[in-house]
């Protein structure tokens, strides 16, 4: 376990070839983080999600937004498939991580999530870690014993963060001990670390004031050069000030997808346009 | 005017129930200072360090002691737990971590249903488990006997504080990849651990005072116990025979044995306060 950036997870390609159009050209295989098709969530009789089809562009930045209990924070659980710890969930139809099957027989959903990291609502780092401890405990718990590649990365993950110069002479302090906005980075530097392929946001800023939204705004921007992010938001500002794409969800179905811009500008769906100017939501 | 004599009478009223609270309030905590005030002005003048060190002296000698009984107690706290910490706490770990909602409702109820067992009855099981194989009273039956009683207590603290351990910890965890063992055991367990630690301790403490289940266990002994195979001396044990025994001599050592047990297992509970104190202030 030396090595923590996993190797792709290896399906059997004659699983994995499924209903893609042998066609396709690789560059633009390559290019979609996330092909999702006709995919449903049930928690027990309830469906949460109807019939989900979306394609998320690697490297860039998409904004998922809807009201409240339209399914959007159940959908991005569902790409690292956090969704499994709530008992009697169901699913159907498939999601393809770079092509590969999310939900493959074969595929571990430990193996799934160490390639699409996550960052909550809350800020959570671990009560009982110093700031170091907390952004390389991904790294540690899965084997890494190289002090000098843990430093490295370390430094790296809170740089990305935008945290290091902050806390750069307080490695060994709680990581409990910093501010709520800090917190959050450091949340963000803890899923950083173990280098994932995808980063998943549910509403990283909900708990946070302007100033420190702004910051983790700023941190999302730049993070779409190495990273895949999707996002989760009720803020339609925030959507539209840092996303490339967006996807409106309302009643557990997939209402409009397109280029932020065109979203809030150019809204096709009326249902769209009546949420984004406000109207309803 | 009217409502002038109502506040007046409300004041009253105010007053009356307020002193009734207080009254109820120094009726329950009297009997403990009624207590430690009594063992301290029979025992207290009969603790001294040869009590601390020496064995019971026989019937009309002076200077005997219950060195043999107080190390004997602490043996079997430390059998017991070896017996009820990992039990208790590895079934409060699948209470909280892994089990399903109805099989939980069944350990809870058969948990309650355990605590609830007379302890002299474990005593008999302790008896039929191990002394009758053994042919013999000895340390391990005594251990076993109230191992078994600490089980159910470790296993409800364990879980309730198990489950005060805020979910998006868990999720964070598993976000990064691990697998739940490593969620459960690097993560989980040392967020709740003076919460477990404590309840660790108040089992201990609840039941070093024990006696009726290590009447046909442990036995007692006027000796060292030099194997733990033999019978064993306990503070309880030793109180019990000699405040039935004729000799004031005797009665005078089971008070000083009394007051010291007392203070065992009053330094147990406040070691927990200052434990559980340090955790409030952590969460």
């Amino acid at each position: 376990m030396a090595d923590v950036v996993p190797a792709k997870i290896s399906v059997p390609q004659s699983a994995a070839v499924g209903g893609a159009p042998s066609g396709a050209l690789p560059v633009e295989q390559e290019s979609i983080a996330f092909d999702v098709k006709n995919f449903s969530l049930w928690y027990g009789a309830r469906q949460a999600l109807h019939d989900i089809t979306i394609r998320i562009p690697a490297r860039k930045v998409t904004a998922i937004i809807g009201p409240s209990g339209c399914g959007k924070s159940t959908f991005i659980r569902a790409l690292n498939r956090m969704h499994e710890l709530t008992p009697g969930t169901r699913i159907g139809g498939e999601v393809r991580l770079f092509g590969e099957n999310l939900y493959g027989l074969n595929v571990e959903p430990t193996t799934v999530r160490r390639r699409v990291g996550m960052v909550f609502q809350k800020s959570n780092p671990f009560p009982t870690m110093s700031i170091a401890e907390n952004v390389l405990v991904g790294l540690r718990l899965n084997g890494v014993r190289d002090k000098a590649l843990l430093s490295q990365r370390l430094e790296e993950s809170l740089h990305m963060a935008a945290l290091w110069d902050e806390v750069k002479d307080t490695l060994g302090r709680p990581g409990i001990s910093l501010s709520g906005g800090q917190q959050q980075r450091l949340c963000i530097a803890r899923a950083l670390a173990v280098k994932p392929e995808i980063i998943l946001m549910d509403e990283p800023c909900s708990a946070l004031d302007p100033i420190a939204t702004a910051k983790v705004e700023e941190l999302i921007h730049s993070l779409q050069v190495n990273y895949t992010v999707v996002i989760v938001t009720h803020n339609m500002q925030q959507a539209a000030r840092c996303s490339d794409k967006t996807a409106f969800f309302y009643m557990g179905k997939l209402i409009e997808y397109d280029e932020t811009r065109t979203i809030f500008m150019n809204p096709a769906n009326p249902q769209t346009e009546a949420y984004v100017s406000g109207r309803f939501g | 005017m009217q409502s002038v004599a109502n506040h007046r009478y409300r004041k009253c009223k105010n007053a009356g129930m307020n002193t009734l609270a207080i009254a109820c309030a120094v009726l329950v905590i009297s009997p403990l200072g009624f207590i430690l005030f009594y063992l301290i002005r029979q025992g207290a003048s009969s603790v001294n360090w040869a009590f601390f060190t020496n064995l019971p002296a026989p019937v009309g000698q002076i200077g005997g002691g219950m060195g043999n009984a107080i190390v004997g107690t602490l043996e079997l706290l430390l059998l017991a737990s070896l017996v009820g910490v990992p039990i208790g706490v590895l079934g409060g770990i699948y209470l909280s971590e892994y089990g399903g909602e109805r099989i939980n409702d069944w350990i809870r109820f058969w948990a309650d249903v355990l605590n609830g067992i007379p302890s002299i009855v474990w005593g008999i099981v302790a008896y039929g488990l191990v002394v009758k194989p053994m042919k013999g009273f000895s340390a391990y039956a005594g251990g076993l006997a109230l191992g078994f009683m600490m089980v159910p207590l470790i296993l409800r603290t364990t879980e309730e504080v198990l489950v005060l351990v805020p979910r998006s910890y868990r999720e964070a965890a598993l976000a990064l990849g691990l697998p739940q063992w490593k969620t459960v055991v690097r993560i989980v367990l040392p967020t709740a651990l003076k919460g477990i630690v404590t309840g660790m301790l108040l089992a201990m403490a609840r039941v070093a005072g024990e006696t009726a289940p290590l009447l046909f266990t442990a036995f007692g002994n006027n000796f060292w116990n030099r194997k733990l195979a033999e019978p064993v001396a306990a503070l309880p044990l030793q109180i019990f025979n000699y405040a039935i025994s004729p000799y004031d001599d005797w009665h005078r050592q089971a008070w000083a044995g009394a007051l010291v047990l007392m203070a065992i297992i009053l330094t147990i509970n406040i070691v927990v306060r200052i434990i559980s104190r340090g955790y409030n202030k952590s969460n």
